[in-house]
């Protein structure tokens, strides 16, 4: 006898498959992307660093201290875009008194009038950049630039278009956690590891570096707002056959004012979650 | 195919399988002996595979670096960075709360 049952679940969980809609994104821009890189010299490459802004007044002029010191010291040609979204508290006259000191090719600020979102402020500040490398982090101290001559050996290593630096590897970490946190932290990155499976062990960090040509592709590609932003970011690259780089890089949880991990946050996460498991 | 569609297939395979061998004990032995524990094999597997992520995350939470040291660092550099700051003629201004 033959077990029809078997052969007619099967056949309909084929077609459950095969019937929906696939949507596909090849992309021809690797090509491209390697033609243009190979006309790069070493010494010809730039990396503007984006710094979003808002009320941060103490801190940006510490990091962009530490930026110029662990830049000048590496040697890489760079400039520092601060992008500040109106902030009532006057980062950008801070901002303004550092580029006097610093220089104008060094410091350049591109303000926008109110809050407008993580997404549209890279859009913003990759106009203005003139470098080949973007490098994408957060002003708040709890990213070190002392990464960044790591950031760019490592993409250097092997040409990856996206280098993306992870708490979750090797001497990476996080300091100023509690369980809680933690907890929430490691269970969220188990949850979509498994679901996702997105070739990079840390989603939603935003300490990353990118190919110009690929942080624009890679911005229009994506829909999500907030921090959630991140974590499409790398699974879009994953989509465009982007290579991802990681180097472990330790995060010292805000040193001035209030992180935040409430509620909402994590409806927004497990939304964007959902969201890419069943797009992507 | 999404990985919506992946997890859908491969569940849908082994639904298959599982389906297949519940309804087919009149004509295998090793089925009839077994079937209790064939029937709850969805329901086992879904309890063991929570223990295994259970163990993990928590594993993974103790041995998530507290990097005092890069924290000790930073406050140092803050320090020196504030004192850099005001050689070079920046006027510091703290938040008023």
């Amino acid at each position: 006898m033959v077990h029809y049952q078997f052969y007619l679940s099967l056949l309909l969980v084929l077609s459950i498959t095969f019937i929906s809609p696939r949507v596909s994104h090849k992309e021809s821009l690797n090509i491209v992307n390697d033609m243009a890189n190979e006309e790069m010299r070493d010494s010809e490459n730039k990396y503007s660093i984006l710094l979003p802004t808002y009320n941060e007044l103490e801190n940006l002029p510490i990091i962009i201290y530490l930026l110029t010191k662990y830049l000048d010291k590496s040697g890489y040609d760079y400039e520092i875009i601060v992008i500040d979204d109106g902030s009532p508290d006057g980062t950008l006259e801070a901002a303004k008194q550092l580029q006097n000191i610093y220089g104008k090719d060094k410091i350049i600020l591109r303000p926008r009038e109110k809050k407008l979102g993580l997404g549209t402020a890279y859009i913003h500040g990759i106009k203005h950049a003139t470098g080949n490398f973007i490098i994408i982090m957060d002003a708040d101290l709890s990213h070190h630039p002392k990464f960044i001559s790591q950031f760019i050996e490592k993409q250097q290593s092997e040409d990856f278009d996206v280098v993306s630096g992870s708490r979750y590897i090797g001497s990476g970490g996080v300091f100023g956690w509690d369980f809680k946190r933690k907890l929430v932290s490691r269970g969220a990155n188990f949850l979509t590891q498994l679901l996702l499976r997105p070739g990079a062990s840390d989603l939603t960090g935003s300490f990353r570096l990118y190919k110009k040509d690929v942080l624009d592709k890679l911005i229009k590609s994506c829909v999500s707002k907030g921090y959630v932003f991140q974590m499409e970011m790398i699974i879009r690259a994953r989509e465009l056959n982007f290579t991802v780089g990681e180097v472990p890089i330790t995060f010292v949880d805000r040193v001035y004012g209030e992180s935040k991990l409430g509620g909402s946050e994590i409806v927004q996460f497990v939304r964007a979650m959902l969201y890419l498991f069943a797009t992507t | 195919m999404t990985k919506l569609q992946e997890w859908l297939s491969g569940g849908g395979i082994l639904f298959a399988i599982w389906f297949y061998l519940i309804t087919s004990k009149d004509n295998n032995d090793f089925i009839r002996d077994n079937y209790e524990l064939i029937l709850y094999s969805p329901i086992i597997f879904i309890i063991l595979f929570g223990l295994y992520a259970a163990t993990i995350v928590l594993y993974r939470v103790y041995t998530f670096n507290d990097c005092e040291e890069a924290a000790v660092e930073l406050q140092k550099e803050i320090v020196e960075a504030k004192e850099q700051l005001v050689k070079l003629g920046f006027k510091l201004q703290e938040k008023s709360k």
